[in-house]
């Protein structure tokens, strides 16, 4: 995974409440058994005015202009802003693959639904939750403000603005430390092997059922 | 000793280390896999060269991509084809049972899980897809997890987790006669909405749920997801216990009877303290329909689509407009008069046996109206198909101009072949009706399977209850 700890980026808004996962990446997309290359296909349905199928090349497809990713101003966007629930609905990893084959690195939100919420930090993609006032005050600044860029610094858990103004957001310890590291958590949890065995025998004695 | 929810108990019971953050290891008792999302994380154990932990707690199915057709002719889509046979080739090199498209047992994969005996009372039950609180319906822990999460558990039988809050939800009196499980869930995500069980693990409970069957119950915590809780669970009684006998992965003789005395203790104590207490009135329920693109956008069938200028929340109205729009629907517009092109009836919501009995119900002696160009019925698992053949479902179904279809996820989420045409709307027993999810374009209604059927003999939505 790809570390995260400080990054300066473009700012693209994305001015909808309860984006779902099926928006992010449809359905037909979910057919690879790849990691990658989900990039083109972000919002698929909203980006493009035909219907998108796997393994085409999207380079020539008409794209909708009124969609944000697709004006100029966004282009080399690395930072999505979005309002309430962002990544409702199904626990598809790909839409967080997905943002982040596109080049994304960051999403701010007033909130997230859990699943996508946890996906995130398993890709090296910080989701940052601000207050729904300061998400309405980021969407007004990016909206009158070409070039807007933020600066996220994970150690320091602060977002700034380009006039300076700092906003503090919250993150877990543990997922801090292994965004910050680019850890992998399978390895993490191989080290405690010894209690999960130990918890296994006691279960295999106190509810067998279960082991057999 | 404090009181505990079913929650705490289950949470407990299955915490194998927790560190001074509340972050904890958490043991998983059944792992079920489908073709979606699996494939990565198989990919990622053969990459790290590592084996499962636990291989008999794995259960794998095909689902999404199947085909609903006859399947003698195989897959014409070649990259679903490889999806299937990915699974296929990881389950045989690392030696996970699976049920193949053409096995009987094959059919969406928390249908099968229950139908099973798969899933147990107590158990923790993950699966990599979001409507795995289905389980939960059986006094378990069950919830949807991500495809690196899919492999963490193959390769440690365990999630990293922290507790999220808890919330009880009391469905307090009994529901009208006609008023179904559906029905119930989509009044209960309308009132608290679709983020109202955001970082809450649901508790569904009070005398309307005691009187659900184990199907009905089944429709209720598969949905928790669609009010934002990653889990829903209810308590186990006598109902829970009896389905569960005689299954195929149930226990059976000294190891049942210990193990159905255990599961007496799976409710909430009485004294048990919640985070969050909703109650809701059972008889206030009327059927209920989606009109808009999210399933908190709900209304009972004989009322009227809603006005976002009466809407005060500047982004709730946004939301609304945009869903009448992408809809085609106008404010002010009576739900009975909305018509239908297509009638799904399946799904991990409802493909269960009692679900085709309800729809059959409607059905018999009717015909699905000449307006709807397409009416298919979908069973969840080839055993529930298998039942309703016997039952003779299948020749009231086809009798009407109903198809009858092979189990499998299908236009639910439209991976396969089946799936609306942009701008047609269609009366869905399915669980989300987000743009484009049942096909690009498409219109989703979510409704019960009775009200699916009868808005299917009329060509538009009527009370099935006046059938």
């Amino acid at each position: 995974m790809q570390p995260f700890t400080q990054h300066t980026g473009l700012v693209a808004p994305l001015d909808r409440a309860n984006i779902d996962t099926d928006a992010i990446i449809p359905k037909q997309f979910l057919k690879s058994i790849n990691r990658s290359g989900f990039g083109p296909n972000l919002f698929d349905e909203w980006r493009y005015r035909d219907h998108g199928e796997p393994g085409q090349d999207c380079s020539n497809r008409p794209r909708n202009p009124e969609f944000i990713l697709n004006q100029s101003r966004y282009q080399g966007a690395s930072v999505l802003l979005a309002r309430l629930n962002f990544g409702c609905g199904s626990s598809r990893e790909h839409a967080v693959w997905a943002l982040e084959n596109f080049g994304f690195r960051c999403v701010i939100a007033p909130s997230f639904a859990d699943i996508f919420f946890n996906n995130c930090f398993k890709n090296g993609l910080l989701p940052i939750v601000l207050d729904e006032g300061s998400v309405d005050g980021l969407f007004r600044e990016v909206a009158a403000t070409p070039a807007y860029r933020l600066t996220i610094d994970l150690p320091a858990q602060t977002v700034t603005t380009p006039s300076g103004e700092v906003f503090g957001f919250a993150i877990d310890a543990f997922r801090k430390h292994c965004l910050l590291n680019g850890l992998d958590d399978i390895g993490l949890t191989l080290q405690h092997a010894d209690e999960i065995r130990a918890y296994e025998d006691r279960r295999r004695r106190e509810v067998p059922w279960l082991f057999a | 000793m404090a009181a505990k929810t079913l929650y705490d108990k289950l949470w407990d019971a299955h915490v194998v280390r927790t560190d001074a953050d509340g972050t904890a290891v958490l043991y998983v008792d059944r792992h079920l896999v489908h073709e979606v999302t699996s494939p990565q994380a198989f990919e990622g154990m053969k990459l790290a060269g590592r084996q499962p932990w636990r291989r008999a707690s794995m259960l794998a199915v095909p689902d999404h991509n199947v085909p609903t057709t006859d399947r003698r002719r195989g897959i014409d889509d070649p990259i679903s084809r490889l999806q299937l046979d990915t699974l296929e080739a990881n389950c045989t090199e690392f030696g996970i049972t699976e049920f193949k498209m053409d096995d009987i047992r094959q059919g969406i994969v928390h249908v099968i899980g229950p139908e099973q005996g798969a899933t147990l009372p107590g158990m923790t039950v993950v699966c990599g897809d979001s409507h795995t609180a289905t389980h939960g319906a059986f006094g378990a822990l069950a919830f949807g997890v991500g495809t690196s999460e899919v492999e963490h558990v193959m390769a440690t039988q365990c999630l990293i987790q922290k507790k999220s809050k808890s919330m009880l939800i009391s469905v307090d009196g009994q529901v009208s006669p006609g008023v179904t499980a559906k029905d119930l869930v989509l009044a209960i995500i309308g009132q608290i909405g679709t983020a109202g069980g955001t970082g809450y693990a649901l508790e569904f409970a009070g005398p309307a749920i005691r009187a659900l069957s184990m199907e009905g119950r089944m429709t209720v915590c598969n949905m928790a997801i669609e009010a934002g809780a990653r889990a829903g669970m209810m308590a186990v009684d006598d109902i829970t216990i009896a389905y569960l006998e005689g299954r195929p992965y149930a226990p059976k003789g000294n190891l049942w009877e210990q193990a159905v005395a255990a599961w007496q203790a799976l409710h909430s104590d009485p004294d048990a303290v919640f985070d969050q207490i909703v109650h809701i009135d059972a008889a206030a329920i009327q059927p209920q329909v989606t009109w808009g693109t999210s399933p908190e956008m709900v209304v009972a069938v004989h009322d009227r689509i809603p006005d976002p200028t009466a809407e005060p929340d500047p982004v709730k109205r946004g939301s609304m407009e945009q869903a009448l729009a992408y809809m085609g629907l106008k404010p002010g517009t009576p739900m009975t008069q909305i018509s239908l092109d297509r009638i799904f009836i399946g799904s991990c919501t409802n493909g269960r046996i009692e679900d085709l009995r309800a729809a059959a119900a409607v059905i018999k002696g009717r015909k699905v109206a000449n307006s709807v160009k397409q009416a298919m019925v979908v069973p969840g698992s080839g055993l529930v198909k298998l039942q309703a053949e016997a039952e003779g479902l299948d020749k009231v179904f086809i009798a009407a101009g109903f198809e009858w279809r092979e189990p499998g996820c299908s236009m639910c989420l439209a991976m396969n072949a089946d799936r609306l045409l942009p701008g047609e709307h269609c009366a869905s027993t399915s669980n989300r009706n987000f743009e484009g999810r049942q096909g690009q374009g498409g219109c989703t209604h979510l409704v019960s399977p009775a009200m699916a059927a009868a808005a299917a003999i009329a060509g538009h939505f009527v009370d099935a209850r006046e059938f």
